[in-house]
């Protein structure tokens, strides 16, 4: 299946300059799944994004289809067949 | 002349500044703008020049990166320098410390890291190892966290496999087999911030630092208290007498002659400024004997802290003293602190600094 990624414009030294492409991942699919594809490619972009521990960084949101992963199941949140995933930056900082 | 490279970590970026004479400075544009640099290691030996940058973003965790060209271009390794082991269970926060061994360790450097660790890199710092006898340490549980984090942020190596490390909180802790086995080493240090008499651990140590001449003798800034020891860190004597103040974070030895340090005193823990308002170092010639303060050239209206890693010494001949403020200010002196000037201003908070005479 296919889904639709959308990456943040500060990381896109870590994504060779991508801010949003296309997925394909077996079914069923969960947010894990989908950035465990995404570090095979990117791995630098994937310490961005999540700890040593696999855990999403405190900073960092995940959306599935407009809700936020946290809300939802965490990792585990299952991505549908032509669902749009975006990882973005949470306001933070100073 | 040699070009001295003065390296400033700050809380939204690094500047490289270079100077033939240290008194007039070229200041680079920012690396890494928006993200805190608060770890800074310039490698010197074996003739070359690499620079290692511990980075940490709000959002997106730290980081070690290095240069081999003066910051011109930077390598990051994929899988990441310093990285908990799964087992641990552990990620790292920030990387407080990185710090090139001797000369007769060639690619050997340190990092002191938050949470409480210790990592050895035999690669020239581009992959470290987790020191795991300090990591499963029976006090870790115990250990603290200053305002700062619980950090490993002074790791000071010695001769034949001696290393001290200072935590906050925990206070000094020794390896004489290369980091696998670790005492504390706090004996004499006070914990005033704790009920009853001091610990064998949880001092808040802010920097310790080792003397040129006499290995076994170290000098200790702690959180109120100014020490030395004169065994190898087993017990420890103030030499606060003649300072303005016994708080501050910095403490610099002088990596040429033995009995020569350096601190930059604030008033107490709860008024974290320069006494009266007016910033300046303070040296001791006799190993804390006595005590010259040191002012010309530095503001005489000042009310910002020097964190701990923002001052430094460089090896040059005579030696230069460096300090930079929560301001943004930086100071460099040319002639071992009798007289200081302005290096750059209005950057971000100084986290760090570190100077290097390159060959």
């Amino acid at each position: 299946m296919t889904v639709r990624v959308l990456l943040p414009r500060l990381l896109a030294d870590c994504t060779g300059g991508r801010t949003s492409m296309s997925l394909d991942l077996p079914e069923p699919a969960t947010v894990r799944a989908l950035l465990d594809a995404l570090a095979t490619e990117h791995p630098v972009f994937d310490r961005r994004v999540r700890d040593e521990t696999g855990a999403l960084r405190r900073h960092v949101n995940v959306y599935v289809d407009g809700e936020e992963v946290r809300r939802l199941s965490g990792l585990v949140t299952p991505v549908p067949a032509g669902a749009e995933v975006m990882v973005v930056q949470s306001v933070a900082g100073g | 002349m040699a070009t001295t490279l003065l390296a400033i970590g700050t809380r939204k970026g690094l500047w490289l500044a270079t100077s033939e004479d240290r008194r007039s400075w070229s200041l680079s544009a920012p690396h890494f703008l928006m993200t805190e640099v608060p770890s800074i290691g310039i490698d010197t030996r074996d003739g070359r020049t690499r620079l290692m940058v511990g980075v940490r973003s709000e959002h997106f965790g730290p980081t070690v990166l290095h240069s081999d060209d003066l910051g011109a271009s930077w390598d990051e390794p994929a899988g990441g320098a310093i990285r908990f082991p799964a087992d641990t269970g552990a990620a790292v926060e920030r990387i407080w410390q990185l710090r090139p061994d001797s000369a007769d360790r060639p690619g050997v450097v340190w990092a002191g890291c938050e949470p409480i660790s210790v990592w050895r890199s035999d690669d020239g710092g581009e992959s470290f190892e987790l020191c795991r006898g300090l990591w499963d340490h029976p006090h870790r549980s115990e250990w603290g966290a200053g305002y700062g984090g619980a950090a490993a942020h002074s790791v000071v190596p010695g001769p034949e496999g001696t290393v001290h490390v200072a935590m906050s909180t925990g206070g000094v802790y020794r390896t004489r087999d290369g980091g696998g086995s670790w005492q504390p080493r706090n004996s004499g240090i006070s914990a005033y911030f704790m009920p009853g008499p001091a610990p064998e651990f949880g001092q808040c140590v802010h920097k310790i630092a080792r003397d040129a001449a006499d290995p076994r003798r170290l000098y200790a800034q702690n959180h109120h208290g100014v020490y030395r020891s004169d065994d190898d860190g087993d017990s420890w004597t103030s030499i606060a007498d003649g300072l303005p103040s016994d708080f501050g974070f910095a403490m610099l030895a002088d990596p040429r002659r033995g009995g020569r340090i350096w601190v930059v005193p604030l008033v107490a823990d709860g008024e974290r400024i320069p006494p009266d308002g007016e910033l300046a170092v303070h040296r001791s010639d006799d190993a804390g004997s006595t005590w010259r303060r040191l002012d010309t050239g530095l503001p005489t209206h000042e009310y910002n802290a020097v964190l701990r890693d923002a001052a430094c010494v460089d090896a040059g001949d005579p030696v230069g003293v460096y300090v930079g403020t929560r301001g943004g200010e930086v100071y460099a002196s040319a002639d071992e602190g009798e007289s200081f000037s302005t290096v750059t201003s209005h950057l971000p908070d100084v986290l760090c600094v570190r100077a290097a005479v390159l060959p």
